[in-house]
């Protein structure tokens, strides 16, 4: 067992996903397999190899410090489910005790 | 107007030009056929056909004041990945359900300002993760060889109304096959660019190292045509390539004579059907009969290539989704502070494959795993990457099976994730390679099911691809829409 319950737990929290129960079996069995899988990759010897990113290297692309045009106010709010003026309205960010 | 269909967009071009039709003629042709088959077949998720016609008004006014753009007047169907302005844009999500873009991805922009017709929204995998079109929150797509069968995926939306007669071409996009595979299954051409061809500006990301944008169209020179008017450097995108793009019909019609064909043992594998193997053998030797010479070639870190390309992929997944947290737009559940707020709206957004995958990137990201996962599979992407180049040395394009098997069932595959990623391995060691490759019909399984050819190329030689697809096309003549849709 590569993965357990526990961690997938951990896992989806760190990801932000609350899970039912049912999917955290799923998952966990699912999960399993497929880490099993990937240990084929530990067949491989890779000392001394870099890794790829791009397969086309490109240069690290700046621009200059320039103001440009941006979304007005509106435009960039106009999908917000809840806000108020300028902002982005959301439940405290301070965890609420039960 | 039927015979519309069996035009190249060149052609079709030449009706408008000459007047003979109008591009709101051409565009209500296609919405008619729209209205008439795709209550079965499922590909369109919302149509936009007041805002089609509204462009087919304006196409045709500029095709008045003497304009000559090669899509000026022709009507596309669009994955529903691309942002568009003011059009929704769902990536068949429940996350993205209801969000209207305030800007256009710059392929948008491009085939906007070329006049072409915005007829509506095309179904895909949610968040582009599948090989089925399955994974949709909203429907299946059916193949229109088969109804009882899938289109392929992530794109299956886009090869099937490609497939059927749904629109003069579309676009979708290929992180590891979702172009190519679905292509190959519903009988249609597709092409996936080399990494950075196509500027990913306001596409909706899935794993930033592999996206790429291209075109599905029912034949070759459609493809090009497309291609022309999509690729580019674009500054708003730090991952484009600066190179300048060709003319990609400039080569078509030229042969193909002394042209070397890569053919990599390691793809022609014992599970491929029987069918598959039938068809890839035939067309090999329509590129020998046209003056080329097939090579042996190996990819030995072939076997290592899904397994990489998950675990790469999943990571960067999960990176990118983490943006989808109720605050700014999208879907947003109640909680009772942020956290919970975050966790009942992916709860709720998100589908099954997805929050599998994300589970396994964060996992593979996480700490103590890095260097074991992700950081080992950036490595064996660079095995990988150097079994192309080592080969190219021998040939100029490589030939493959796009895909081991035809059109499966729909349901077949959903049980086991495993199975279904498999159907992806002829493809995704392009996407981790950067490479350009496309997939072009080549004949027919036993059951009447679609069998597709997969060309790659070298990096940003497209158009060598092209002028070898074109070729193949005009020897082997394959049949293009089912009877079904005539």
């Amino acid at each position: 067992m590569k993965i357990t319950k526990a961690v997938v737990e951990y896992v989806a929290h760190l990801g932000r996903l609350e899970l039912e129960p049912r999917e955290i079996d799923l998952y966990t069995n699912q999960l399993d397999r497929i880490l099993q899988y990937m240990d084929t990759l530990n067949k491989l010897d890779t000392e001394g190899i870099e890794p790829t990113s791009h397969a086309i290297p490109v240069e690290c692309v700046l621009r200059g410090d320039i103001v440009r045009d941006s979304f007005e106010i509106d435009e960039s709010l106009q999908n917000a489910p809840d806000r108020k003026g300028s902002f982005f309205k959301v439940p405290p960010i301070i965890e609420v005790e039960e | 107007m039927e015979n519309i269909l069996d035009m190249t967009i060149k052609e079709t071009r030449g009706l408008l030009k000459r007047r003979e039709i109008t591009a709101v003629e051409l565009t209500s042709f296609y919405l008619d056929r729209i209205h008439r088959y795709d209550e079965e077949l499922k590909a369109y998720l919302r149509m936009s056909e007041e805002e089609a016609l509204e462009m087919a008004r304006d196409a045709d006014a500029r095709i008045a004041r003497g304009e000559d753009s090669p899509l000026l007047g022709i009507p596309f169907g669009i994955k529903d990945i691309f942002c568009t302005k003011g059009i929704e844009t769902t990536c068949a999500s429940q996350m993205l359900k209801g969000f209207i873009p305030p800007y256009d991805a710059t392929v948008i922009k491009k085939l906007k300002d070329s006049g072409f017709i915005h007829l509506g929204r095309l179904n895909m995998d949610e968040f582009a993760m599948g090989s089925s079109t399955e994974n949709s929150s909203f429907q299946t797509t059916k193949n229109p060889w088969d109804l009882t069968r899938i289109p392929g995926g992530s794109s299956g939306g886009s090869a099937s109304a490609v497939a059927a007669g749904l629109c003069a071409a579309s676009l979708g996009t290929d992180t590891g096959g979702s172009i190519r595979q679905p292509a190959g299954l519903c009988g249609v051409v597709g092409m996936k660019p080399t990494y950075g061809r196509v500027s990913r500006y306001g596409l909706i990301a899935f794993a930033s190292s592999l996206d790429q944008i291209g075109p599905l169209t029912r034949n070759v020179m459609d493809c090009a045509i497309v291609m022309n008017a999509i690729a580019g450097y674009d500054p708003m995108d730090s991952t484009s390539i600066p190179q300048a793009v060709p003319d990609y019909t400039e080569r078509l019609g030229r042969d193909i004579k002394g042209m070397k064909i890569g053919i990599p043992k390691e793809y022609f594998i014992d599970g491929m059907e029987r069918d598959v193997k039938k068809m890839l053998g035939e067309s090999l030797s329509v590129f020998e009969k046209q003056g080329a010479t097939l090579v042996d070639v190996s990819l030995p870190h072939t076997e290592y290539a899904v397994a990489a390309y998950y675990i790469i992929c999943t990571a960067e997944a999960s990176s990118n989704l983490a943006r989808y947290d109720g605050v700014k737009y999208g879907l947003r559940s109640e909680g009772k502070d942020i956290i919970d707020m975050y966790k009942k709206t992916r709860l709720k957004g998100f589908g099954k494959e997805v929050k599998r995958r994300i589970i396994l990137g964060t996992y593979v990201l996480s700490s103590g795993y890095y260097d074991a996962y992700y950081r080992k599979a950036g490595k064996v992407r660079t095995l990988i990457r150097r079994d192309f180049d080592e080969a190219f040395k021998t040939c100029d394009i490589i030939v493959t099976p796009v895909s081991p098997t035809t059109a499966f069932k729909v349901g077949e595959k959903t049980e086991d994730p495993l199975t279904m990623y498999l159907s992806d391995i002829f493809t995704i060691p392009i996407n981790l390679a950067g490479l350009p490759a496309m997939s072009v019909p080549c004949g027919f399984d036993n059951n009447g099911l679609p069998v597709g050819l997969q060309i790659i190329g070298k990096p940003l030689d497209e158009a060598l691809m092209i002028q070898a697809a074109f070729a193949f096309e005009s020897e082997r003549n394959v049949k293009k829409i089912p009877d079904a849709f005539r």
